[in-house]
């Protein structure tokens, strides 16, 4: 046995769980039902309901990412200076990740429902019943939600690793403390912001199952056109196609990690 | 040496093959110990497996699905090879057409002659001299709703559901064809529309009522109906007999302007492992006692002339039900789906897209 052998069953999960799906995607994607050639799948994003669907996920998935930044940023700076227990504190928060996403976006459901707890409470105290389920704000709230650790662990990781000589110094020469956050701290935690940005991003903008749960079938973003194709369509050429135009999203997100986070410490 | 080994190989897998051959001659002559069965979500009474499985000493594998479009691709795939399954009317014929079902030998099926007219009548236009195909349930589609929060008798028909006083109240089916039975009745062009201009019309006018609507889903618009999330939904009638039992203030209309009447039917796709034991099931499923516990779990009207007599035994108070007993005239004012053709269907989904996107 010499050292390669070990990489076999990386490589046997690769070619099975990555290359041949990969080949066979674009291989349906760039066919079409009777096998010949062509990019009519891919260009069938240009089409107003996909477009609309598209420009949806961007749009719900950019309004995630901005609320996740905003939620994390000053949760990760608070941690930075938390001395004891900080352990736990990141525990309460990857809790709720031990629960299967689909129970959790379910929650949501009986939550925001028109009979729902919420709604049983505003009714409760005299306020009359809010329509909250099946709404864009549904939608952004179950990914946010789903994937708010995402972008709090990879800042939490880069803010908790800069030195604190650093943030002294920058006192010691008569910073205030806003100084020593937007001038030291924001600096040096980009490649955790960027890496948070992706990872929220990228899953938000192919989700379909937040917005089948939370969206009452009214609300279609591109991922779940791409399901329909291959379920309720029976065109999975079509599905393959547009599958295409997504990766070329995350390939740029990808190679927007690469160019800020060079060392890869957000991933850490 | 290599080649020694190879020979080996295969002595030792034909050795294995006819190891594992060799039971099943022994025992009764049969294709398969397993019967592997399709069908839509709660849609038998469990009990109903248990008893088939301990009569005939097969096991069911049994799997379910939603939507007919969601099961089309897995039997035309050819990637599960199912036994037996339930497929609604447009779908047998669009599966049929398409080769990919294995005609049902009528000679193994003695309880066909249960079969009522309305069956065997609508089964002329889907699959003639049900060569293909088999009843299990059928219905209508129509409106339920709740006399508690809507007046009693003010809802008749389809253009009911644009009013705006139900703005956020109403249910509408997440399935393609079924959705579309409203703005085309109400329009009065047929359900089986291949016209796009038609269906352009009628696209618009679900645009249109979009914003009233509550949520579409299929199987689950009943509970949305019983927890009173929703005041008024689009629904199967024996869906509507569910509610019913639950809550006798639900009331179920078939709309003025017509409807959609279906038949789901038992079919055995062109790979099954074992035919024999299909028909045994379909059979099975025929008997006239099977039949009264299906309605009692299930609820829908049945094709059994002699469960219906069972039924309007046990409850006579149903009998004037046209959620379960539709009056002839009513049926013949109803229309069944028919297989459209590939172009047709990308038509249609195309629309809904647009629709759902919107």
């Amino acid at each position: 046995m010499n050292k390669r052998s070990f990489t076999a069953p990386y490589i046997i999960w690769i070619i099975g769980g990555t290359l041949i799906p990969l080949a066979m995607m674009f291989y349906y994607g760039l066919t079409d039902e009777s096998g010949t050639w062509t990019l009519q799948n891919i260009l069938a994003i240009f089409e107003p309901g996909n477009l609309r669907a598209l420009w949806k996920s961007l749009l719900y998935s950019a309004a995630c990412t901005v609320v996740c930044l905003l939620l994390s940023y000053p949760i990760a700076l608070i941690l930075r200076n938390v001395k004891r227990a900080k352990g736990v504190i990141v525990f309460i928060f990857l809790l709720p990740m031990w629960v299967n996403f689909l129970l959790r976006t379910m929650a949501w459901q009986v939550l925001l429902e028109k009979g729902g707890v919420i709604n049983g409470i505003l009714s409760w105290i005299g306020l009359p019943k809010a329509r909250l389920i099946n709404t864009p704000g549904a939608i952004i709230m179950g990914m946010v939600y789903d994937f708010l650790p995402f972008m709090l662990l990879p800042i939490n990781n880069v803010l908790s690793k800069v030195p604190n000589s650093l943030t002294e110094a920058a006192y010691d020469l008569g910073a205030s403390k806003a100084q020593v956050i937007t001038k030291v701290l924001l600096p040096l935690s980009v490649p955790g912001i960027v890496s948070g940005i992706t990872m929220v991003f990228v899953p938000a903008l192919t989700t379909f199952v937040i917005s089948n749960m939370l969206g009452g079938g009214k609300i279609l973003l591109i991922g779940n056109i791409i399901e329909q194709e291959f379920t309720v369509g029976d065109n999975w050429n079509l599905g393959a196609g547009l599958s295409i135009v997504m990766m070329i999203f995350i390939l740029v997100s990808m190679a927007f990690i690469a160019k800020f986070d060079k060392k890869g410490e957000g991933l850490a | 040496m290599k080649k020694r080994s190879l020979m080996c190989l295969i002595l030792a897998l034909s050795l294995l093959v006819c190891a594992c051959a060799a039971p099943v001659e022994e025992g009764e002559e049969r294709d398969s110990n397993y019967l592997y069965v399709y069908n839509y979500g709660t849609y038998i009474d469990p009990d109903v497996i248990d008893m088939f499985e301990e009569e005939t000493g097969l096991t069911v594998v049994y799997d379910v699905f939603d939507t007919n479009e969601e099961m089309y691709p897995v039997i035309s795939s050819g990637s599960v090879k199912y036994d037996v399954v339930c497929a609604s009317e447009y779908t047998v014929e669009k599966l049929w057409k398409n080769g990919y079902l294995s005609e049902i030998n009528l000679d193994n099926v003695p309880n066909f002659k249960y079969v009522n007219d309305i069956c065997r009548q609508f089964a002329e236009q889907f699959d003639p001299g049900n060569k293909y195909s088999v009843p299990y349930n059928w219905g209508t589609v129509g409106i339920l709703y709740n006399s508690r929060m809507i007046e009693e008798g003010e809802i008749t028909k389809w253009s009911d559901l644009w009013k705006e006083e139900y703005f956020d109240e109403i249910m509408m089916m997440d399935s393609l064809r079924d959705i579309y039975v409203a703005p085309l009745c109400m329009l009065g062009y047929s359900i089986n529309t291949t016209s796009e201009a038609e269906m352009r019309e009628a696209t618009d006018l679900l645009i249109k009522q979009k914003e009233l609507v509550y949520s579409y889903k299929t199987d689950a618009i009943r509970d949305f109906l019983l927890n009173e999330s929703a005041a008024i939904g689009q629904i199967y009638s024996g869906e509507a007999l569910y509610c019913q039992e639950d809550d006798e203030d639900m009331v179920y209309v078939v709309p003025e302007e017509g409807s959609n009447i279906w038949f789901d039917c038992w079919v055995i796709p062109k790979n099954a492992q074992s035919q024999k034991n299909a028909e045994l099931w379909i059979d099975f499923m025929l008997r006239p006692e099977i039949g009264f516990m299906t309605y009692e779990y299930v609820g829908y009207s049945t094709p059994n002339s002699a469960t219906e007599e069972m039924i309007k035994e046990e409850y006579p108070e149903e009998i004037d039900n046209q959620a379960l007993f539709p009056d002839q005239e009513l049926v013949d004012n109803c229309e069944i789906f028919h297989f459209l053709g590939a172009d047709v269907d990308r038509m249609y989904n195309n629309f809904w897209k647009e629709l759902k996107a919107y």
